[in-house]
């Protein structure tokens, strides 16, 4: 070979060589680029979709039709002997109140058809809230209140405009009368939209007025709260032990390989496996917070296992070595150096195997927690559900009113998610340290 | 190694943290009322559980929707706080399944028999309202069907169109969204509809009591080849499908028509139209009457059991004009509520 040239080919120089395969291989490279824009394209177009129309279903569910009755708190209905008793209170007929409160709006209602399709217009739920306020404070019986119930679904769904007014009257939840009742108190200022605080301070319930997703938050809560006080401490201990003491065997192979696949166990799995060993062998209560907490704990350990080895090796050896160096025990070498140094990337992987453990509803449907529960969860032994099952079961209800609930649950869970993952980011960003 | 030492006491402490919450709990009363059981009955249930819970002292009781069989499977495993007090079911209890509560030491248990579903079989407003045969039903639905031809045999179901089926239904390829083998309306309709066309085929009808698997398998077979889509045990996305496509049929339980009525009209089955009056008088052909079973032995040990079987039984629930009608319950006649409330209150076992 000649030196200061280049080798030709058939006889061609070899410049004209690149200059011919160069529009080719710049073509090939504009095309693979355009893969990958149209690629990513379609992921943000997916991701817009799904936003607007969760956003577009759920806005709406945090505003709440509500009427303006004054309730007389009769005695003579309420507490007849006067006595004050929480078991009387407890049991008096708060429907009839509001009901009459209903009536005096319209007083010139007189059947007892007509009565019940203009009852129908104020939902079950301000029974509740009467009976509550009355059982907190007693003293209110024998007052009028004026207060803002909520109205029945149906009207709420009218107001929102889910109900077709053209309609057909017999293919219509609601009647013309109905119509026009709602319509007189609309302008007496009587009927309106307002914040639906219910949304968020109550529990589940059968009428959509009044459910809530306060339950299904407070029993996710419980659940995450067991699963990384356990996941969280055994986890990053198996990955001390396994990156920084234990010795290197078959044996240890053996677990790591485990510990890999455990990762991609599909999660129904682990609630067939809590379902067999905490609630039949253990004994312990279904349906309870601690169960679920140690079914998702059981899924997130491999998570957190990988993620803190990965930290771990990450910690370069001269911090080691220069600790060992000066005279420090292993332990010490370990939990004074390695573990400090470590710890950011170990809460990064805690925090989105938790965020995982949160959008869970497979292994929860085993141990019972996809349950109706409308009793706010005190503690981890008290029956509840979690956000995601409180979508799914809403999402499985007839009344019409429950679809922009379930999208404003969603956004909810969204909304934490997006909390735990940026929380897990900002750790990342200024506690990581880079060698 | 001093390290792993360490590690394992933890361990050790951890499981016997364990161990000390379950026995401690096991030993414990249970103060809430635990139901499993059919997801028909689930959205009546979970009203007058939280009717009860509302009005009452007692805690609201927890419903899971775990199906008919999944839920007698758990109620029948044995007597004590860790077992349900109450399963829901949308068909009597078996016998086998009676036997297998025996031999878990369940053995008295109250039946209470709480109204009746209808199955719609509905379309979008927009399509006209269909009258349908359930012989119809059955030859446009089922895997296999008698020969068209007239010959005494069966043929893979050759039908593409409701015309082919019968001449006076029109001229709309067949396309029934319906629920997945796993729901008991599934089988139900099944049951119900297939079966009691398949009842009209006179050669079949004989079948049965000659050859009872191959009458089963000809009657509860559903065709595979795409004219019954399976659309997944959420009702509502079969009624959003059918206003989207408005040749489709749909396959679901009353309650979801009756809240659905101004964007879907049921069929006639027979004639008859899926309504309140038709399901309750029993001439609407598709209905099932639903259930729940009590423990009696958890009356007296969980509070609250009397109470919430007074409540279900009450007028004011399960009534013509109770709340549960207003749910989409189709009330029992007044006989026979007088005399499943009388057993309820009387707590009368089966037996």
């Amino acid at each position: 070979m000649e030196t200061g040239t280049f080798p030709t080919q058939g006889g061609r120089k070899p410049l004209g060589i690149i200059q011919a395969g160069l529009a080719k291989r710049k073509a090939a490279e504009t095309r693979f680029k355009t893969y990958g824009i149209v690629a990513i394209a379609a992921g943000l177009v997916f991701l817009a979709i799904l936003f607007i129309s969760i956003v577009g279903n759920a806005y709406t569910a945090f505003q709440q039709t509500q009427v303006k009755l004054d309730l007389y708190l009769d005695p003579d209905v309420i507490d007849p002997e006067g006595t004050r008793d929480l078991d009387v209170l407890s049991g008096a007929n708060y429907a009839a109140i509001v009901r009459s409160g209903l009536q005096d709006q319209f007083p010139d209602v007189e059947s007892r058809r007509d009565r019940r399709a203009l009852n129908a217009l104020v939902g079950r739920g301000a029974t509740y809230d009467l009976r509550a306020t009355v059982m907190a404070v007693p003293d209110l019986v024998g007052e009028t209140l004026t207060v803002w119930v909520p109205a029945d679904d149906d009207v709420d769904m009218l107001l929102k405009g889910n109900i077709d007014r053209e309609a057909a009257e017999e293919g219509r939840r609601l009647s013309d009368q109905q119509l026009a009742w709602i319509d007189q108190l609309e302008s007496r200022g009587r009927l309106a939209k307002r914040f639906n605080a219910d949304f968020f301070t109550k529990g589940d319930s059968r009428e959509p007025e009044s459910a809530g997703i306060r339950g299904a938050v407070v029993g996710s809560f419980y659940t995450m709260l067991v699963t990384l006080l356990l996941s969280f401490p055994l986890g990053v201990a198996a990955a001390v032990y396994l990156e920084e003491f234990a010795p290197q065997n078959r044996f240890t192979d053996i677990i790591e390989v485990n510990i890999n696949n455990l990762a991609a166990v599909p999660s129904i799995v682990f609630g067939l496996l809590g379902l067999a060993v905490f609630i039949n062998f253990f004994g312990l209560p279904r349906s309870v917070p601690l169960v679920g907490g140690l079914v998702l704990t059981l899924m997130t350990l491999p998570t957190i296992i990988i993620a803190s080895r990965a930290t771990l090796k990450a910690v370069p050896p001269s911090i080691r070595e220069a600790a060992l160096g000066v005279g420090a025990s292993q332990l010490q070498t370990v939990v004074l150096h390695v573990l400090p140094l470590a710890m950011p990337g170990m809460l990064t992987g805690a925090i989105i195997g938790m965020a995982r453990a949160l959008g869970e509803t497979a292994p929860l449907l085993m141990i019972g927690m996809v349950a109706f529960i409308v009793d706010i969860p005190q503690g981890i032994l008290d029956p509840a559900t979690a956000l995601p099952v409180q979508i799914f079961l809403w999402a499985d209800s007839p009344e019409r009113a429950f679809v922009e609930r379930t999208s404003a649950a969603t956004l909810v869970l969204l909304f934490f998610l997006i909390v735990m993952n940026a929380l897990a980011v900002v750790l990342r960003k200024r506690f990581e340290r880079r060698w | 190694m001093h390290s792993s030492r360490r590690i394992r006491r933890l361990l050790i402490g951890l499981s016997a943290v364990l161990g000390v919450v379950g026995v401690a709990d096991s030993a414990s009363a249970r103060d809430y009322i635990s139901i499993v059981g059919s997801s028909t009955v689930y959205p009546f249930a979970t009203v007058v559980a939280e009717n009860f819970g509302k009005t009452t002292r007692y805690k609201t009781p927890k419903i899971e929707s775990t199906g008919s069989g999944g839920g007698l499977k758990l109620f029948c495993a044995g007597v004590g706080v860790r077992y349900p007090d109450i399963t829901n079911s949308s068909r009597a209890i078996k016998s086998s399944e009676v036997k297998n509560c025996k031999k878990n030491g369940v053995t008295e248990i109250i039946e209470v028999k709480i109204g009746y579903d209808g199955i719609a079989v509905a379309n979008s407003k927009k399509g006209g309202k269909l009258d349908i045969a359930r012989k119809d039903l059955f030859l446009a639905l089922a895997k296999h069907v008698p020969d068209p031809g007239g010959a005494k045999g069966l043929v893979a179901n050759p039908y593409k169109t409701w015309r082919d089926v019968n001449k006076s239904l029109p001229n709309v390829k067949i396309e029934v969204l319906g629920p997945p083998p796993t729901s008991g309306t599934r089988d139900a309709f099944v049951e119900l509809a297939l079966e009691g066309g398949c009842n009209e085929i006179d050669w079949i009808k004989a079948m049965k009591k000659t050859d009872k698997k191959r009458y089963k398998a000809v009657c509860h077979t559903v065709r595979e080849d795409g004219a019954y889509v399976e659309a997944g045990e959420n009702d509502n996305l079969i009624v959003q499908k059918l206003i989207a496509n408005p040749n489709a049929l749909g396959v679901f339980g009353f309650s979801f028509l009756d809240q659905n009525s101004d964007k879907v009209q049921g069929s006639k089955i027979d004639g008859v139209s899926p309504e309140f009056e038709t399901i309750a008088d029993g001439s609407y052909p598709v209905s099932r009457p639903l259930f729940f079973y009590v423990k009696k032995a958890h009356v007296g040990t969980i509070p609250g059991m009397k109470e919430y079987l007074a409540e279900f039984t009450s007028e004011k629930a399960w009534g013509e004009d109770g709340y549960l009608s207003d749910r989409g319950l189709i009330p029992m006649p007044a006989t026979e509520r007088r005399q499943f409330a009388q057993s309820a209150k009387k707590l009368q076992a089966m037996n």
